[in-house]
């Protein structure tokens, strides 16, 4: 959670200094995120959406490719091998139906193994969602759809998204067993998230997790989120950070201490810069990069285009 | 064996699933009832429920669920009723199934075929005789594929089922059955992105694709009687289509007749004549004419044969190139 804050603030003092893209910041999702990715073992399936630092780094993404990606290049989507996680989806819900896809597949070939699918409130109002989750319903697929209710869709409040007095209650519609969590408290999340892939690994269908949490930050770094609420719910959702309730937690439990602390975030920072110098160190796409990945092999109207760009940038010198 | 087209679809499922236990069927009514058409008709029987999948009744979630298919190594060929019922899945095939292979630099190539029966002349509701295929032609990733016989029909599909990319395969309905042809029991998959030369000519080329090349056909033997030797190329893969078969037939004939179905502003035909203008300006003798459809919703089955592009309006199309 901490090196999920780190980097996430690391990406938007490089956003502002034009360094890396447009960033959806995930402050304030860091129980949530952890929380969810947490229970995953090597052959569960993840499907995830575009706020998910603190999930790609708990399952072991490196973070200079998630840093690649959001600098401005694909090739910061791959996952290493091994790691069965899909690319983030931009276009909000369409990530819910292909997890289904991916339990109908597990189902098929008969595996014991979980499909996590996240998502945030917003997304709940796309048609995808509602699909997504009704197959998941029908063909008791092995999933865990994991909604980080922050409130907030851009500009859009919950109270706008739905009539709803949870989301929770939405897979219940589908014969899916719905709970809504503290998405602050990274162990409640864990506990409910856990329990659902253990029910998908039994075969025993899917489960869907609310957890309540707030959008610290802007929906992305081109969003301006003082236009549109209120400071004071800000403030009121400060005063519940996720990493101060579990650092009072821990303490409480009398494993936390201020040197520990200060091994944390040092470690933290450390690593957050090795993976800036590394993503930056990455070459930018190649003319070739850009054609080759369109189809399996290179059609040959793509292979005229391809040497169209090169004989333009070798005329105008580039 | 003679089969219709439908019936040679079904083998060509049949023996795919029997070759490949990763290929897996999905869709409304595909199970049980075997398709409103017929094409899947006997594989529940065969395969069982698991692997011929009656889904609920929702195209994204078809297609969402058939790329995550692909994400645990399954082959899903997922089906659309009616290609006008294939838009709710726009996004999860233009957003999704054709680019992931780029954004994900070749890790997850997303291969599922999609089939869907498209085009006029069955007299159908609305939104059941629409010919979009120019939509899905201008997406990067995306194959798409269109047979113009029952033969075709099975070794195409193969290959659309084997290819490692996302296919957009489309069953022109009104050849369903419209005619038998000898299918081999053991075919081979046919080529894709490779046009066929159907009829030989030295006259003019006429390119098209689907329910218009027996139309094509029949138009290129009246054009014989007045003398005039069209030659007919079968587009067969419309995106990325055989540029080299194109220009190669029109450079040795010299005129270029292009007709498809649907509506002429920014149909294939407009790209396929630029890209004639293009590159063989200087070898043709007439210009470029397109005989298609008008840029108009498709009437209701009363006045449907007002629109539709049959054998006249092509060896028209052929008279008038060769007078000009």
């Amino acid at each position: 959670m901490v090196l999920t804050r780190t980097a996430d603030q690391k990406a938007l003092k490089l956003q502002r200094q034009g360094r890396l893209g447009t960033y959806a910041p995930s402050q304030g999702h860091e129980a949530c995120q952890v929380g969810a990715a947490f229970g995953l073992r090597a052959e569960d399936w993840i499907f995830p959406y575009f706020r998910d630092l603190g999930l790609y780094l708990t399952i072991g993404f490196p973070l200079a490719s998630y840093f690649h990606y959001w600098m401005g290049n694909e090739a910061g989507l791959i996952s290493p091998p091994g790691l069965n996680l899909y690319p983030l989806s931009i276009t909000v819900a369409a990530q819910i139906p292909q997890a289904t896809g991916a339990g109908m597949a597990a189902n098929y070939l008969k595996k014991s193994l979980a499909v996590l699918a996240t998502c945030g409130d917003g997304a709940t109002s796309e048609g995808d969602f509602h699909e997504g989750l009704n197959f998941a319903g029908v063909f008791r697929t092995p999933n865990v759809f994991v909604c980080y209710d922050n409130q907030w869709a851009i500009s859009t409040p919950r109270s706008r998204q739905t009539a709803s007095a949870t989301i929770a209650q939405k897979a219940l519609a589908y014969g899916i067993p719905g709970i809504q969590v503290d998405g602050n408290d990274v162990l409640a999340v864990l506990a409910a998230v856990g329990e659902g892939l253990e029910r998908a690994r039994k075969r025993k269908g899917p489960s869907f997790v609310e957890a309540m949490t707030y959008r610290m930050g802007h929906h992305t770094t081109s969003d301006d989120a003082t236009r549109y609420r209120d400071e004071a719910e800000v403030k009121t959702w400060e005063s519940r950070d996720p990493l101060t309730r579990f650092r009072v937690y821990l303490k409480g439990k009398g494993v936390w201490d201020e040197a520990f602390e200060r091994v944390v975030t040092e470690k933290a920072s450390a690593d957050v810069e090795a993976a800036v110098a590394e993503a930056e160190a990455k070459p930018a796409g190649a003319p070739e990069e850009i054609f080759a990945w369109t189809f399996k092999e290179l059609p040959p109207r793509l292979a005229g285009q391809l040497a169209e760009l090169k004989e333009f940038l070798r005329e105008a010198g580039r | 064996m003679m089969l219709n087209m439908v019936q040679a679809l079904n083998q060509a499922l049949e023996q795919e699933m029997e070759r490949d236990p990763r290929v897996v069927v999905l869709g409304e009514d595909v199970g049980v009832d075997g398709g409103v058409f017929r094409v899947t008709e006997g594989l529940y029987g065969k395969f069982g429920g698991e692997r011929v999948i009656d889904t609920p009744l929702a195209e994204s979630g078809i297609i969402g669920a058939a790329i995550g298919m692909t994400a645990l190594g399954l082959r899903p060929v997922a089906e659309i009723q009616f290609m006008g019922f294939i838009y709710p899945a726009f996004n999860q095939i233009l957003s999704h199934a054709a680019r992931l292979r780029n954004r994900t630099r070749g890790r997850f190539p997303a291969p599922l075929t999609i089939r869907a029966p498209y085009g006029a002349g069955l007299k159908a509701l609305e939104h059941h005789s629409e010919s979009t295929e120019a939509l899905f032609c201008q997406i990067p990733g995306l194959t798409v594929v269109v047979p113009s016989s029952p033969a075709e029909a099975k070794g195409l599909l193969l290959a659309a089922i084997r290819a490692d990319d996302p296919v957009l395969f489309l069953e022109p309905s009104r050849l369903y059955r419209a005619e038998k042809e000898d299918v081999p029991e053991i075919l081979t998959e046919l080529p894709l992105r490779k046009a066929r030369i159907i009829r030989d000519g030295h006259d003019l080329t006429v390119v098209a694709w689907g329910a218009m090349i027996p139309a094509a056909l029949k138009a290129a033997e009246s054009a014989a009687g007045s003398g005039v030797s069209a030659e007919i190329l079968d587009l067969r893969t419309l995106s990325p289509f055989d540029e080299e078969a194109v220009l190669a037939s029109v450079g040795r004939t010299g005129r270029a007749l292009i007709v498809h179905e649907a509506p002429r502003q920014c149909g294939l035909g407009a790209e396929l004549a630029a890209v004639i203008a293009e590159k063989s300006l200087l070898k043709l003798e007439a210009p470029i004419l397109r005989v298609s459809g008008p840029d108009i919703t498709i009437p209701l089955p009363k006045a449907e044969n007002l629109y539709y592009v049959g054998a006249e309006r092509i060896a028209r199309g052929i008279r008038r190139l060769m007078e000009f």
